[in-house]
């Protein structure tokens, strides 16, 4: 059922007890066209894409857990496209012009807020760094600009510009169409548009082992559902990916760091965009709750375990403070972590693998819910043509042997 | 915060150390006669696994020694850690050894 006007006075009329279940819930089939591994927001984008775009309507979403679960639903939601080079420019902003009609496109509202991304700069460094980016970025037609202090603060008031600070702002980098969207919703908008177009999306269904044929291509997954069969298998497992391309044999330039996010009590409207500060390491912004939304970095070791040192959370809170003294007294209600795949030069992986059929999509590390509609949508394109979208072509596992790295190390929402 | 036994000094907390990521990948010996492929699976790719992890970490704030270390990344507990040079460790015997 589409939401609209119409429907809304409707389903009032019976005190709304009457919506219908906005996906399936159905059980594996035997065989699929294709599978995608991991119901997150790029899986169940890749999904929605492959069934709008390419005609592929008999495929499958796997999921572990339940749908958005993982890194979809515990990252801080941040949206920008201002990277330093051409390759990640093209596709952050293929995804940041997605995000811009996406309500209208799933018909749910995915709460996307082009509220501004303010990037902090404290040292000469960071100047002739963000400045790079900015001129990068205008080169490309991408928004960036650089602020003064003064204009900083006028455009977060909030902010402390003193120069009694331990790093003291000295300018700020500022995308106007950078911001934020309702990290649920988008996996939620996602499955529902997927599922009405016949996609299975099946939950509790953990894949065990990936089965390849005598030719070394890929002929279906067990599950702990049973198996089944496909030619084709997309894994867009985030930090489980090294653990299921395993199963097939394929070692990755990955490592999977815990990355943490907290929030506070909700208070009235006090921060009207985002704030992200590379240097002392803290990055905020007020969710419509209420909530101020706090990135915390990642810890020193590789992990699975969902869970970071608390010395982690309170350095960044340390930087918090100090960027913004008035939050000094609120209590924190939440605290959490994701398991992130970091590569070696921090771009994503979006590629053919050596092996027939398998197809991956990883490695986006601390940033990847910005990306999330663009990556669904040249992964789709990857996974049905069996060749990359030009978007994606430069995102292959093969740069790390012919060393055409996208070195983003520096243009990564955190200090590596 | 982890509580990291050094092999030289003792039980320390994480932040004396810096992690140096997986242990026991030795450098190409002869890199003039190295393929592409080898020198990425050295410098790039990784196991990166899903329970015991052989791994260095460095004394930084301490005897300033490396040593290796072998945990579980999903409970993130310590198993056992020994210094830089022995050789890698059967991984059945140090799940043996601690009891698991």
């Amino acid at each position: 059922m589409r939401f609209s006007f119409l429907n809304l006075a409707k389903q009032a009329l019976s005190a709304h007890r009457h919506w219908p279940e906005q996906w399936r819930f159905p059980e594996p089939k035997a065989e699929y066209d294709a599978i995608i591994i991991g119901a997150g927001g790029h899986g169940l984008g890749t999904a929605y894409y492959l069934a709008k775009e390419h005609g592929m309507r008999n495929i499958a979403v796997l999921e572990k857990g339940w749908l958005g679960g993982g890194n979809t639903g515990r990252n801080t939601t941040i949206i920008r496209s201002n990277y330093l080079w051409e390759e990640s420019q093209g596709l952050y902003e293929h995804s940041v012009k997605l995000w811009e009609n996406l309500s209208a496109e799933l018909n749910y509202n995915v709460m996307y807020s082009p509220r501004g991304v303010m990037m902090l700069a404290h040292t000469v460094h960071d100047i002739q760094v963000f400045k790079r980016h900015v001129h990068a970025n205008r080169l490309q037609g991408i928004d960036n600009e650089w602020l003064t202090p003064e204009q900083a603060k006028e455009f977060c008031p909030i902010l402390n510009i003193s120069s009694n600070m331990r790093y003291p702002i000295l300018g700020a980098a500022l995308q106007r169409r950078g911001g934020t969207a309702r990290h649920d919703a988008v996996a939620w908008g996602y499955a529902r548009a997927a599922s009405a177009m016949g996609v299975d999306i099946i939950q509790n269904c953990e894949v065990k082992g990936i089965r390849r044929d005598l030719n070394g291509a890929v002929s279906g997954v067990e599950t702990t559902k049973g198996f089944i069969g496909t030619k084709k298998i997309g894994v867009v497992a985030a930090g489980h990916t090294s653990v299921i391309m395993s199963m097939a044999d394929v070692r990755m330039p990955l490592e999977s760091y815990p990355l943490q996010a907290l929030v506070s009590e909700p208070v009235k409207p006090i921060m009207p965009c985002v704030v992200m500060s590379n240097t002392i390491h803290a990055y905020m912004s007020q969710s419509d709750k209420g909530e101020l939304v706090i990135g915390a970095g990642t810890d020193a070791y590789t992990s699975y375990s969902q869970t970071g040192g608390l010395h982690i959370t309170t350095h960044t809170l340390d930087a918090i403070c100090e960027l913004f003294p008035n939050v000094r007294r609120l209590r924190m209600l939440r605290n959490w972590g994701g398991i992130v795949d970091v590569t070696p030069d921090r771009s994503p992986i979006l590629s053919k693998t050596p092996v027939k059929g398998l197809y991956v999509n990883c490695g986006w590390g601390t940033g990847g819910f910005k990306a999330t509609p663009g990556s669904a949508n040249v992964f789709a394109h990857t996974i049905a043509k069996d060749e990359p979208h030009p978007i994606n072509a430069a995102f292959t596992i093969d740069r790390f042997k012919t060393g055409r790295l996208i070195d983003e190390a520096a243009a990564a929402a955190v200090a590596h | 915060m982890l509580l990291i036994p050094c092999p030289h000094c003792g039980e320390r907390p994480e932040l004396e150390f810096r992690y140096a990521g997986e242990a026991h990948i030795a450098r190409p010996a002869d890199p003039s006669s190295t393929s592409d492929q080898e020198w990425a699976e050295y410098l790039y790719f990784r196991s990166n696994p899903k329970g015991l992890h052989i791994e260095r970490w460095r004394h930084v704030s301490g005897c300033a020694r490396f040593f290796n270390c072998v945990r579980d990344t999903v409970s993130d507990k310590i198993l056992k850690t020994y210094p830089a040079g022995q050789p890698k460790p059967d991984l059945a015997v140090v799940l043996k050894e601690a009891g698991q």
